[in-house]
């Protein structure tokens, strides 16, 4: 039977879903609201999963309409971007599922704004149209700014949604540009017919110049420096499951956007040594800056708001591999870090919902008591710094593997040690009351004192809230120790990088060859530095935790402080940011590749 | 950032972009010229389903996809703005009593546009295949064209007219139908979105297949939308008030 | 100056961000994001212009003869205006809340995401 009706309709569930419950909402009690939003998350997990399973190692092609890709619009699912539908719909049923009878509003704003994000995701990793990208990018980004917004008695989710609105607005009109460029270039807006148009022709000033514009919005979306000011904001007042969303899958979408649109696009045209450097550069910076800034958080939600930014460095670097190995570990990296960054999200909003408050300080030994929660925490952080046989362990091997350079691979450990330290700090201080409470606080940080109530303060922390918390976690796992997994994703890695073979499925329909990329698994050096980077986290948290920094500290109190002070919650200070990162970026793409 | 050193990270950024975008401008083909491939295309695949307004013919059938996206982002806003914009724990809605007077011209005149509006609203959304319009432009021009109840009459009299509740359905269900038309497609003919009807005559009210069908779908959401999102705005400026 | 209009197009943009930075007020900066975002429509709607070339709405009865503007561009713009209107909806209702609860819409005044 022919699939191509199955990725349309993985759009159109959640889509429908939405306006049903919005129609419900308005005269049935709350119950039938929570339970038909739920249903329909779960139907678009089943989409997804029977898409997943109809892919294979292929691409299914769907030509909506039943128009040529020269007039309509085609959607591609191949393994990867598939599996980024799937996730959100997961992400998505286990926020529906944590929400479950949490928000007082007798409305339904929440569950039908999910549900039309999740619409948003789908389409964004299932389309093959340059321009329906960036529809769905902006679907993504209003349903994204009113729930970064939603706690309205509060002064900063109101601000930190609107500059989170600005921000990416802005990037967004960059790469519409950028796409009015192209068409009048090519006079195209479908991928394949895009990167078919360009290949042999060279790239000249307005190719570079379209990419350069392109591509800014969706490194916007991705949260890379110098672009990533909105995303700790966003993080810290958005409600915690939808930090787990934001967190876990859109950002990370941003980045499938970067390489799926120059990989289809651009392949031919711009020499891939370009591309390669000034991704590598990119994702090498956006990396160590997350990890300093996560070390020097108190705020859990900013913490871990920068943890993201680190990884999705982490994932920049092994994507810009451009190799399917590469692109396989990043995904593998990705899948795992979604399951253990949503727990910790989760974990997060259960201390919110119980004392009202994430500030690491103001929170020292209060989650004495928390049960089962605490050493859930302990263990995500350590997932985080890549504990086998976590996936987040997995993918990092894999992709050390593939960056190849011994540098590379320090970052790696380095930066995964990082992040998972403070959060094991923060879990040591605020769960087992280790340490002293710290008392020195920079002026320029925020802390988490003032963050209104999520929930209703619970004697006991209800099933609901815990289960989402036990599924990702154990998804974590799943990722690291079930080989069809990482199989899967190997076969999408090289799937990925293949443009011809991407615009051959597109024009003729042409199954997908196959020989089938060489498998990956545990290595004895991936679980070594897995290990290690694991000690390395828990030394850091142990050290931080008892204060045993010393000169170390006294050196760096300036510069943290410089560091800080750049990150103001101006939406002004964001946007001059925005654009000097676009000049730097036609710097660094444009100069060497022109001939 | 000091307001100087955000002055000049900008002057360096846009410099930079401004150098780029003048030499890739340069290399556009001419304005005016007559290269349009795409265009090529689409004109006659539109006229060979009887849609003279080729730009409907694009938005909502050979683009269709794209049209479902915008309007479910429409949906995510208003929503979104409902979300925004409701009464918080501290604020109640408080009841207009007095309302200030207006000219006796300006209510006959609103009285007597307000028909004409809502039937122009009507029309532009009844034949977006055909001429210039469809579904959001008369969309547009319903909701405003409601708006003179409150321009020309008073804010009771307009929400005496205007039941927000089954406005909020009305706008779900006109979404709503613009995905399940695409599913019908589906089912009815093979392909999501695909246009299963007959073409019909060109230049007739009832050709062009679905192409009507998805204005009015879309006529209806934009419609319900625009008025329920300008009723949040309303009620921030008239009615919801911080309790002391 | 056959290239003019782009450059009409680009110089919107820009000076929409321009805005957004000097912007003292946050409706000021809502404004200059869709002024940013106009200079899409105009790049568009340029890119699609052929000289001469009529509407692309052919006549009641029978298609007419001749060129016609692109009609890609102005379906794209369309989509383009719709995002417009709602996003600034949706940050016109941040504007609203940030002003009852901050007191004022200065972006130099609100200072409570730092770090």
């Amino acid at each position: 039977m022919d699939p191509s009706w199955l990725p349309p309709t993985v759009i159109a569930i959640p889509l429908i879903g939405a306006c049903l419950v919005l129609a419900l909402a308005q005269h049935t009690p709350r119950l039938v609201v929570d339970v038909a939003a739920l249903v329909t998350a779960l139907f678009t997990v089943a989409g997804g999963a029977v898409l997943l399973v109809v892919v294979g190692a292929g691409r299914v092609v769907t030509r909506v309409g039943g128009w040529t890709p020269q007039i309509g619009i085609v959607l591609v699912a191949d393994p990867i971007g598939t599996a980024l539908a799937l996730l959100a719909a997961i992400l998505t049923a286990c926020a529906l599922l944590y929400t479950w009878r949490y928000f007082d509003s007798a409305e339904a704003h929440v569950h039908v704004l999910l549900l039309l994000f999740l619409a948003g995701m789908v389409g964004f990793a299932l389309t093959a149209d340059l321009f329906d990208l960036f529809v769905f990018f902006e679907l993504m980004g209003a349903a994204a700014y009113a729930l970064t917004g939603h706690k309205i008695e509060e002064p900063q989710a109101v601000h930190g949604g609107f500059a989170f609105g600005v921000v990416n607005s802005l990037g967004a009109y960059f790469s519409l540009t950028g796409i009015a460029l192209l068409y009048a270039r090519t006079g195209r807006l479908g991928l394949a017919p895009l990167g078919a148009a360009l290949t042999g022709r060279g790239a000249d000033v307005l190719v570079l110049a379209a990419m350069v514009l392109v591509l800014t919005g969706l490194l916007v979306k991705a949260a890379i420096v110098p672009f990533h000011f909105w995303l700790a904001d966003a993080h810290a007042v958005a409600p915690s499951p939808v930090c787990a969303l934001f967190s876990g899958v859109m950002a990370p979408l941003g980045l499938y956007g970067v390489v799926r649109v120059y990989v289809t696009v651009f392949g031919a045209a711009v020499p891939a040594v370009v591309a390669h450097r000034t991704l590598v550069g990119l994702g090498v910076v956006t990396a160590g800056l997350g990890a300093v800034m996560c070390l020097a958080q108190r705020h859990l939600k900013r913490m871990l708001a920068y943890s993201t930014i680190a990884h999705l460095g982490l994932f920049l670097v092994g994507m810009a591999t451009l190799s399917g190995q590469g692109m396989a570990g990043s995904m593998v990296y990705l899948l795992g870090h979604a399951g253990v960054k949503g727990a910790l999200f989760l974990l997060v909003g259960l201390l919110l919902a119980r004392h009202g408050n994430v500030d690491e300080v103001g929170l020292h030994g209060r989650g004495r008591a928390d049960g089962v929660a605490r050493w859930l925490f302990v263990l995500a952080a350590l997932a985080l710094a890549g504990l086998p046989p976590f996936g987040t362990g997995l993918g990092k091997a894999i992709s050390e593997e593939a960056a190849e350079r011994w540098w590379l691979v320090g970052i790696f450990v380095l930066v995964s040690a990082a992040t998972g330290g403070a959060a094991l700090r923060a879990g040591l201080r605020v769960h087992f009351g280790l340490g002293k409470p710290p008392t020195d606080a920079d002026p320029d940080t925020t802390s988490g004192e003032d963050e209104a109530q999520e929930g209703r303060f619970p004697a006991r922390i209800p099933m609901t809230m815990v289960v989402p918390v036990v599924v990702l976690l154990v998804g974590a796992v799943a990722i690291g120790v079930v080989p069809a997994v990482a199989d899967r994703l190997a076969e999408g890695g090289r799937l990925f990088v293949d443009q011809a073979g991407y615009l051959e499925a597109v024009t003729h329909g042409a199954a997908a060859t196959q020989t089938p990329a060489p498998a990956r698994w545990w290595t004895l050096s991936g679980v070594a530095l897995g290990v290690l980077s694991t000690a390395l986290a828990v030394t850091l948290a142990l050290l931080a935790v008892h204060g045993r920094f010393g000169w170390l500290g006294r050196l760096l109190d300036t510069p943290l402080r410089t560091l800080h002070r750049a990150h103001s919650g101006h939406v002004g200070d964001y946007v001059a940011w925005l654009l000097g990162g676009v000049a730097v970026l036609s710097g660094l793409l444009i100069l060497p590749a022109l001939p | 950032m000091s307001r100087r050193l955000r002055l000049v990270v900008f002057g360096l950024g846009v410099s930079g972009i401004g150098v780029v975008f003048v030499l890739a401008a340069l290399l556009i083909p001419r304005f005016g010229g007559g290269d349009h491939p795409y265009r090529d295309l689409a004109v006659p695949a539109a006229v060979a389903r009887s849609a003279p307004n080729v730009v409907s013919a694009l938005n909502f059938d050979q683009r269709a996809l794209d049209t479902l996206g915008e309007e479910t982002i429409l949906l995510a806003s208003v929503v979104g703005a409902a979300a925004l914009l409701r009464p918080t724990t501290s604020e109640h809605e408080r009841s207009i009593v007095a309302e200030d007077r207006i000219l006796s011209a300006t209510t006959l005149l609103g009285y007597l546009l307000l028909p004409v509006t809502l039937l122009v609203g009507l029309d532009v959304v009844a034949h977006g295949h055909l001429t210039p319009g469809g579904g959001f432009q008369g969309g547009v021009v319903l909701a405003t064209g409601l708006h003179l109840l409150y321009v020309a009459g008073s804010y009771s009299t307009l929400v005496r007219l205007r039941p927000l509740t089954w406005y909020g359905i009305a706008e779900a269900l006109g979404a709503g139908a613009f995905a399940v038309l695409g599913v019908s497609g589906l089912v009815a003919a093979g392909g999501f979105l695909v246009n299963m009807l007959p073409y019909g005559r060109f230049g007739d009210l009832f050709s062009a297949g679905t192409v009507p069908l998805l204005n009015l779908a879309v006529g209806c959401e934009v419609a319900s939308g625009v008025i329920v999102l300008l009723a949040q705005f309303l009620a921030q400026a008239l009615t919801v008030r911080a309790t002391r | 100056m056959n290239m003019f209009p782009y450059l009409v197009g680009g110089w919107l943009l820009l000076v929409g961000c321009l805005g957004v930075v000097r912007s003292r007020d946050l409706v000021h900066t809502v404004v200059c994001v869709s002024v940013a975002q106009s200079g899409t429509y105009v790049l568009l709607v340029a890119v699609g212009y052929q000289s001469g070339a009529a509407a692309p709405v052919q006549g009641e009865g029978t298609p007419v003869p001749g060129p016609v503007v692109d009609p890609v561009v102005q379906a794209l713009t369309l989509t383009d205006i719709v995002v417009s209107a709602t996003v600034t909806a949706l940050l016109l209702g941040l504007v609203i809340q940030i002003a009852k609860l901050h007191g004022t819409v200065d972006p130099d005044r609100l200072n409570d995401l730092r770090g």
